[in-house]
């Protein structure tokens, strides 16, 4: 049998992100809830949410978002043979979200597929589209970050109604001649399965709060670490930190323990709130976008969420 | 090793409570509700929790945490 011969290394060649209009600051949900800005603020960091609208999908908000990242990108929509969407709100289980956003965005028959390991989501699709550039499986790859958590949310349930919100986020991968995505360190924790899910379709979302807090702020800083070592790179020397936006208590508590002393770190969940696996390419987009990070940067992104999954890499900055 | 006393443990739970709250570790006592008389919130309480399973190598697990309202429910569940 034959193989092919893929690229040495892959390199993110721009971002795209995207958010909903509407705005829902602590006080809009203080109207309707039993909360307050300042109890929002302390346990989450969160000042304000983007929301979509009911006429707005989560296949909208990647079109969105993909097709700014393609624009930025200098490719043509012919030139992506591999859509991947990572998500987890789906409304509905079949057709999957890749394809759709593929074909509303003019790319003609690419690979398509979505990952759904919720918040951690993005760095997995990010390493498939990484590796599948390196094998020759795929030239240029189009990774989207989307989500509509606004629909699986019980929005009488202050501890979740507060917290999730809707958005995207996308980057275009492809070939390079020296690796600027670094090896991804990726794992889970099936065990605390319960701590975060939709029990079925009828249901909301629900998290186990002090468990989730107690993991990602006991277990993560290591693999933050580790993703260092393997990508031969001091956490000293990152020019960002991107977590996953969950809760600005553990993006904190993770940076403190990481000794990225010179690395911005990335805080978008104060504006956007915690959208899943769309809130890493969300907060690094609007950071390039608002030019805190510079061409060239290395950014250590780092995924996390239900399942429990984890996922992070090295980027360079396109 | 030699059992710690309740003056033991109520010193090291009051700096653990300190370096993560900033509450005055003077103000950690026995009697204290820690969310009512300190203002300490559940995450909080979480990385107490932590910081105390590394000072005292006593694993206190959420489903548990819940039930250690005061300073004291937190000593006793350390000497137990």
């Amino acid at each position: 049998m034959k193989t092919i011969q893929g690229a040495p290394g892959a390199k993110i060649l721009a971002f795209g992100h995207y958010q909903p209009s509407k705005v829902v600051t602590n006080a809009d949900l203080s109207a309707t809830m039993d909360t307050n800005d300042e109890w929002i603020q302390s346990r989450v960091g969160i000042k304000e949410r983007r929301i979509a609208t009911a006429g707005e999908s989560e296949i909208d908000l990647a079109v969105q978002a993909g097709g700014k990242a393609l624009a930025a990108s200098g490719l043509s929509a012919g030139d992506i043979d591999l859509v991947i969407v990572a998500t987890c709100t789906l409304e509905a289980q079949i057709p999957n979200a890749a394809a759709r956003v593929a074909t509303r965005l003019g790319i003609e028959a690419p690979g398509a597929f979505d990952v759904n390991t919720a918040c951690s989501g993005f760095c997995y699709a990010l390493a498939l589209a990484n590796d599948a550039v390196r094998a020759g499986s795929a030239v240029n790859v189009l990774v989207v970050g989307t989500e509509k958590l606004s629909q699986w949310i019980d929005w009488t349930d202050r501890s979740t109604a507060v917290i999730f919100a809707d958005g995207a986020g996308a980057a275009v991968v492809g070939p390079s001649d020296t690796p600027r995505i670094g090896p991804v360190v990726w794992g889970s924790a099936g065990d605390k399965a319960d701590a975060i899910m939709i029990k079925d379709r009828d249901s909301f979302l629900r998290q186990e709060g002090q468990t989730v807090f107690r993991w990602a702020t006991t277990a993560l800083h290591p693999v933050a670490k580790e993703i260092c070592e393997r990508a031969g790179v001091d956490p000293a020397d990152l020019a960002a930190f991107v977590p996953h936006q969950a809760n600005l208590r553990i993006i904190e508590a993770i940076a403190r323990r990481l000794g990225a002393d010179k690395a911005v770190i990335a805080k978008d969940i104060v504006l956007a709130g915690n959208t899943s696996a769309a809130s890493i390419p969300l907060a690094l987009s609007r950071m390039v976008e608002r030019g805190e990070v510079q061409s060239g940067g290395l950014v250590l992104l780092l995924g996390f969420g239900a399942g429990l999954t984890y996922a992070g890499q090295v980027v360079e900055v396109p | 090793m030699a059992q710690m006393t309740e003056q033991e443990i109520l010193a090291g739970i009051g700096k653990i409570v300190n370096e993560i709250t900033g509450v005055p570790a003077s103000e950690v006592t026995p009697e204290k509700n820690f969310v009512d008389d300190l203002d300490i919130d559940s995450l909080s309480m979480v990385e107490i929790a932590v910081a105390a399973q590394d000072e005292f190598g006593v694993e206190i697990p959420d489903d548990q945490l819940k039930h250690l309202k005061t300073v004291k429910d937190v000593i006793n569940f350390i000497q137990s």
